[in-house]
């Protein structure tokens, strides 16, 4: 019993960040879920890529017919203003992943850089990076992006840095645990003993081994901005219409749901999948990063 | 109580001020960040220069930054959040009508959340790969996948419009039917605690299986004590701490998520006035209400931090050793 109470953590075990942070008890060997993860993932990118190269009609071009059903020139029918339904979904697409991987990219340069810093240099620096992510951490997270987008204007530029800066502090917190673990080992050593200078240290014996559990974790994080993202354009304050979003299509349809249920289920299912697929990957990156790592 | 954890705790305490200041700045700052006049809004288009400049001169907009800070923050130190442009009804009274909706809310779903998860996880740690823990792993990473606007949406739809069995949206005051009332709830509440149940399951579970290898429940397996007093007394018991942990996380969740849920069923909650107030440029409502939910959180979040070590004596051995 004496190891247990040892083993015990020194400080309150750190609480995760969402729910994507508690590691699934249960993993499978051969990852299936991952492999369509990553294909689902790929069709949305690409789609999102070559909206306008695609034989759709324009995702805002209004015709006649209204909430028409899936099939004929319309495959996933109109919305309620006769807007093709398919076409608002790819060039939805547009938005979210330009959610999930930009904002996602710009979190992780800030995150990590700041991250690396704290862990490295330790003293003033760390507790001053340490105020300012706890500083961001303060607010709900959906309040803080209610609170971002009512002081900045709406639109894309908005939810983008916005979401960025909620990623922000989980990136930080994952690399600094990692240069800690990291600061001491003997390559490190080897290198300050050759005099080699910090910014040297961080960029090339320290950043490619934070660089494997920040790229697992940011998988984890491109789920949740999405979900943030949908969260944003379904209560009015995301993108501001006419843009295409699934959220806002979401938004909208609900006021037909009775009658055009499609109208719903659609970018529902579109947002179900792309999700599952972001945290098949997750799951999948974080087994092979291992245990090792703390992420 | 010794002087190392009495300094621990001197330190949460000292934080949680500096933060709670910063985060006092930044609102108050967050009114000032918007385009455009404050006065714009309450004044007709045609006013004159004069009529502009007496306005500012009422609300004080002229004076230094750190002068309007002050006065700002000893109304809201005496309980006054400003008054909203649109309605002219102060801030504080409009959330204290509103806030018993979302904590009512926020805390049956809470509580359904618990219900469901603990029983669940409990069995599926006790039987890893059973039945129940196979079906609770599917259902929980689907769940995981659906987002909380999409998951009340399709409720609406399957009980609401198909099966027919639910009223969809609105609300009605306990005091005027109680059945209905209840009725109104159980499809909010239920989208509400389904991302809670996720958490609360995979994490207790986690903890759960790691508990039942532990030497003291083989003991107790050992002198006979009954299953459901082994998984009770000796693993749940201990294990269930570490859903003290995820409070936090949990607490600003069910922020967030009151505010999605009261958006989805047209409830009469904070949500509801904070996105019409966005959408309406009512400003101070929205500057009032982030700045309640981040103190609330902030404060939750240090209370966990400072209780922790005084429910699970392990922690506190450890740090005092």
């Amino acid at each position: 019993m004496t190891e247990l109470v040892q083993d015990r953590p020194v400080t309150a075990p750190a609480a995760p960040a969402s729910v994507a942070d508690i590691k699934p008890v249960r993993r499978k060997r051969r990852d299936v879920g991952a492999v369509f993860g990553a294909a689902w993932i790929a069709l949305v990118v690409l789609a999102a890529i070559f909206a306008d190269v695609l034989p759709l009609p324009d995702p805002n071009a209004v015709t006649n017919a209204f909430s028409a059903p899936p099939g004929g020139a319309h495959l996933l029918g109109t919305d309620a203003i006769g807007r093709d339904v398919l076409s608002r979904i790819v060039h939805g697409a547009r938005i979210s992943m330009a959610v999930a991987i930009g904002a996602t990219s710009i979190a992780m340069v800030i995150g990590v850089t700041l991250g690396m810093v704290a862990g490295y240099f330790r003293g003033a620096a760390d507790s001053a990076i340490g105020i300012a992510v706890n500083f961001m951490l303060s607010f709900p997270p959906l309040i803080f992006l209610i609170a971002m987008v009512t002081a900045l204007q709406p639109g894309l530029v908005t939810l983008v840095v916005a979401l960025a800066l909620l990623g922000v502090p989980n990136f930080a917190r994952v690399a600094r645990a990692n240069t800690i673990a990291f600061a001491d080992r003997e390559f490190v050593t080897a290198a300050k003993a050759l005099g080699a200078r910090p910014i040297r240290i961080l960029t090339r014996e320290l950043l490619v081994n934070v660089m494997l559990p920040v790229m697992s974790l940011a998988l984890v994080v491109m789920a949740t901005l999405v979900v943030a993202e949908g969260s944003l354009s379904f209560l009015g304050v995301g993108v501001p219409p006419p843009a295409p979003s699934w959220g806002g299509m979401l938004a909208a349809g609900r006021e037909s749901l009775r009658e055009h249920p499609l109208l719903v289920l659609i970018p529902a299912l579109f947002f179900f999948l792309t999700v599952f697929a972001f945290n098949r990957l997750g799951d999948w990156a974080r087994g092979r990063v291992g245990r090792e790592s703390s992420i | 109580m010794n002087v190392r954890a009495l300094r621990r705790h001197a330190g949460s305490v000292a934080r949680f001020l500096l933060l709670l200041f910063l985060v006092t700045v930044a609102v108050f700052l967050l009114l000032e960040m918007i385009p455009g006049d404050p006065v714009d809004a309450i004044l007709p288009a045609d006013a004159s220069p004069e009529q502009i400049a007496a306005a500012r001169q009422l609300y004080g907009l002229d004076d230094p930054l750190y002068e309007r800070y002050l006065s700002w923050i000893g109304g809201v130190l005496q309980g006054d959040l400003g008054r909203s442009f649109q309605t002219g009804v102060g801030v504080a009274e409009t959330i204290a009508e509103r806030a018993p909706v979302s904590l009512e809310l926020a805390l049956l779903a809470m509580l359904v959340a618990l219900a469901i998860s603990v029983p669940v996880a409990v069995w599926s740690a006790y039987r890893p790969g059973g039945l129940l823990d196979r079906a609770a792993t599917f259902v929980t990473s689907a769940t995981l996948a659906t987002p909380a606007f999409v998951l009340g949406i399709v409720l609406v739809y399957v009980f609401g419009v198909q099966l027919g069995v639910l009223p969809i949206l609105g609300w009605t005051p306990f005091s005027e039917d109680p059945v209905e009332h209840v009725h109104r709830l159980v499809l909010p509440v239920l989208t509400l605690a389904a991302g809670e149940c996720v958490l609360f399951t995979r994490l207790l579970k986690g903890d759960m299986m790691a508990t039942l290898q532990q030497d003291h429940v083989l003991s107790a397996r050992a002198r006979g004590l009954p299953t459901w007093r082994i998984l009770v007394r000796h693993a749940l018991r201990q294990s269930s701490f570490s859903l003290v942990t995820v409070s936090g996380v949990v607490i600003g969740r069910l922020i967030g998520g009151t505010v999605l849920v009261e958006a989805i069923f047209s409830l009469p909650g904070m949500g509801t006035m904070v996105i019409t107030a966005i959408h309406s440029r009512d400003y101070v409502v929205v500057q009032a209400m982030v700045l309640l939910s981040a103190a609330v959180y902030l404060l939750m979040n240090t209370l966990v931090d400072l209780t922790y070590p005084l429910l699970d004596p392990r922690v506190r051995k450890v740090r005092t050793s």
